[in-house]
């Protein structure tokens, strides 16, 4: 005889109640407010306000707020070219940003210099922050920022996060840095 | 007034220190056989024949050549709508020439923008420091000696660099080498 377990959500029993891990639902609340620090610096910036703009509305994924203090921030978006004047600048702005914080590096040459392979363009921005997700394009659509963001929030939601919870950032002395 | 008509203006005034004007394409250019002497020039050709406009200030690296360095100036008159280019050449052991920011003060960051690409020195300038580069980078990046990918330089706490790597390029160019025509043909025939 067949036996049946009913595994199944009785919605009048459970109505409102969801069962998950503490882990699930912390990493869920923070995979969809993910706040941008858009360090737009050429023409992926454009694309960048596109993609924040009514059509492509990155607001549907909780990131609409840009905001331009690394302190308020959780992702850094790298878009546009870092030249070498600049670089300095930008690993500063990702060290002011809180724990835990992403960087997504938008468009060719924030990935590794693009079409720039000059004395004046620092050739990835992997050479000064860690990245998590690259995107590929010159500029990439609006659409491939947010398969990145996408792509970022699914990583997000697999890190172990009680795990390192207690443990404190690379940014406090004593811990060695993230790259 | 023809820009030709301003060139022999201006030609009528210094004399021999002008070459005749060379038309080309409707562009008049002068050349100007000592540099030291740009600021009266421009200053004349403002005041007198209203060339109020500088466009532009660029340079040459003649590397190879005696005088290593030709700085152009491009003038333009807003009220006549003729252009104008001058051009004078510096020797590489002198490397400089006087400003003409007490003419256009446009010239200003033109000049700061040659000094920190190119080496070459103005004399009279405000405030001569690099514009592009940052302060303390030790080298001239658009010699046509210093190489596209770069040098590796450090200043603490304000900027590094390391050289980008080339590896023969498509868009890698080397100074008497082949053009990007010749190295990669459009159409190709059996015979290339």
């Amino acid at each position: 005889m067949k036996q049946t377990a009913e595994i199944g959500y009785d919605s009048r029993v459970e109505a409102d109640v969801v069962v998950t891990k503490l882990e699930a639902a912390l990493n869920w609340c923070r995979k969809y407010s993910l706040w941008p620090m858009p360090m737009g610096l050429a023409c992926c910036g454009i694309e960048l306000m596109g993609t924040g703009a009514s059509r492509y509305d990155i607001s549907r994924f909780g990131a609409e707020v840009m905001r331009f203090s690394p302190r308020q921030s959780d992702v850094m978006i790298v878009a546009g070219t870092v030249t070498y004047k600049m670089a300095l600048v930008v690993k500063r702005i990702y060290d002011q940003m809180a724990e835990p914080k992403w960087v997504i590096a938008m468009g060719a040459c924030a990935s590794t210099g693009g079409m720039y392979r000059s004395y004046a363009v620092l050739q990835g921005v992997d050479n000064i922050v860690p990245v998590d997700i690259y995107v590929a394009g010159c500029p990439p659509r609006p659409e491939a920022l947010l398969d990145a963001l996408i792509k970022l929030q699914g990583k997000l939601m697999r890190e172990p996060l009680l795990a390192t919870l207690k443990k404190p950032g690379p940014a406090l002395p004593g811990q060695k840095p993230p790259i | 007034m023809t820009a030709l008509e301003l060139a022999n203006q201006l030609r009528a005034k210094f004399g021999d220190l002008l070459s005749p004007p060379v038309e080309f394409r409707g562009e008049v250019s002068l050349k100007l056989a000592d540099p030291e002497r740009i600021a009266q020039v421009c200053a004349f050709a403002k005041k007198e024949l209203n060339f109020n406009l500088l466009l532009d200030i660029t340079s040459l690296d003649n590397y190879g050549e005696d005088p290593r360095w030709t700085i152009v100036y491009h003038l333009y008159g807003i009220g006549h709508n003729q252009y104008l280019r001058l051009k004078t050449s510096v020797s590489e052991e002198k490397s400089e020439l006087p400003t003409v920011t007490g003419v256009w003060r446009a010239a200003d960051w033109h000049e700061r923008e040659i000094y920190d690409l190119m080496g070459i020195r103005f004399r009279g300038h405000p405030d001569l420091r690099r514009i592009i580069m940052w302060e303390g980078y030790p080298y001239f990046p658009l010699r046509k000696d210093f190489p596209l990918g770069g040098k590796p330089t450090e200043v603490p706490d304000v900027a590094f660099s390391k050289p980008a790597p080339l590896e023969g390029g498509p868009f890698v160019t080397t100074p008497g080498g082949k053009d990007a025509i010749e190295r990669e043909p459009r159409v190709r025939t059996p015979e290339n």
